[in-house]
């Protein structure tokens, strides 16, 4: 999805819109860290959001692909595929954590 | 309880003797890891840790919260350090007092080995053959899973 295309999205009234963030080396090969997503009114979870940036091909399809282990958290708690997300959420994409 | 993200270093004597104001306390147990220079056979000159502002302390409270509820502990303190390190310099600190030895020993292992598996930090490593970000390990899963199903003792 491009510029225009989630200018689109933002400009449906009848959606809501959530925040994403990406984090470490997701942040890097999809070279964004943040961006505004409005979703369609079927792809309120997790799961389907990921599919929903998948569809955007490349280092999309790659990196948030099934067997990719990739973490998400909803307003700062981790979420599983099935968790739902509602307007105004805050839902970030990341990988296994490694710190200590 | 004390939860700190940053990128300053820290005193580990200083932050110990700040914990020991409670005279029901009979004993401090502490952790400090710290940056190695090697990982995987790769030389590792400078060590990035990137976390998730907001989420990051609010995941480091629960996992607290968690060893309070478990363990009779009287005071939990912890120190992530983020930015750039490199080998010798402290990363994290992990101190727990309570009356007697078991129950600190066993709540600082187990808020390191969930912070380890729950908290989000990223480390990204600097060697000769470029920049990369470490991998997770499974040995660090299987350290978190052994807590489950297991009473406090």
């Amino acid at each position: 999805m491009d510029s225009s295309d989630l200018e689109k999205g933002l400009a449906r009234a009848d959606t809501g819109a959530v925040t994403v963030l990406y984090f470490a080396r997701l942040r890097e090969v999809l070279g964004r860290d943040s961006e505004r997503l409005a979703l369609p009114a079927d792809a309120w979870t997790v799961g389907a959001l990921r599919d929903l940036l998948r569809a955007r091909g490349g280092a999309w399809e790659l990196e948030l692909g099934a067997a990719k282990p990739v973490r998400v958290a909803v307003n700062q708690t981790m979420a599983r595929m099935d968790t739902r997300v509602s307007p105004g959420d805050e839902v970030a994409f990341f990988p296994p954590v490694t710190g200590g | 309880m004390s939860i700190r993200v940053q990128q300053e270093d820290f005193d580990v004597g200083a932050e110990l003797t700040a914990m020991r104001g409670n005279r029901a306390i009979g004993a401090l147990a502490c952790f400090v890891g710290l940056v190695r220079d090697v990982n995987g056979g790769a030389q590792v000159a400078e060590l990035t840790l990137e976390h998730y502002p907001g989420m990051t302390e609010k995941a480091l409270q629960d996992i607290v919260e968690q060893a309070k509820a478990r363990w009779d502990v009287m005071d939990v303190r912890v120190i992530h350090r983020i930015g750039k390190l490199h080998p010798t310099d402290q990363i994290v600190f992990v101190a727990v007092a309570g009356a007697h030895r078991g129950e600190a020993f066993a709540a600082c292992e187990f808020v390191m080995d969930y912070l380890k598996t729950q908290a989000p930090f990223w480390k990204k490593e600097q060697t000769p053959d470029g920049e990369r970000w470490v991998d997770a390990r499974a040995s660090d899963d299987a350290a978190a899973q052994r807590w489950q199903g297991q009473e406090a003792s």
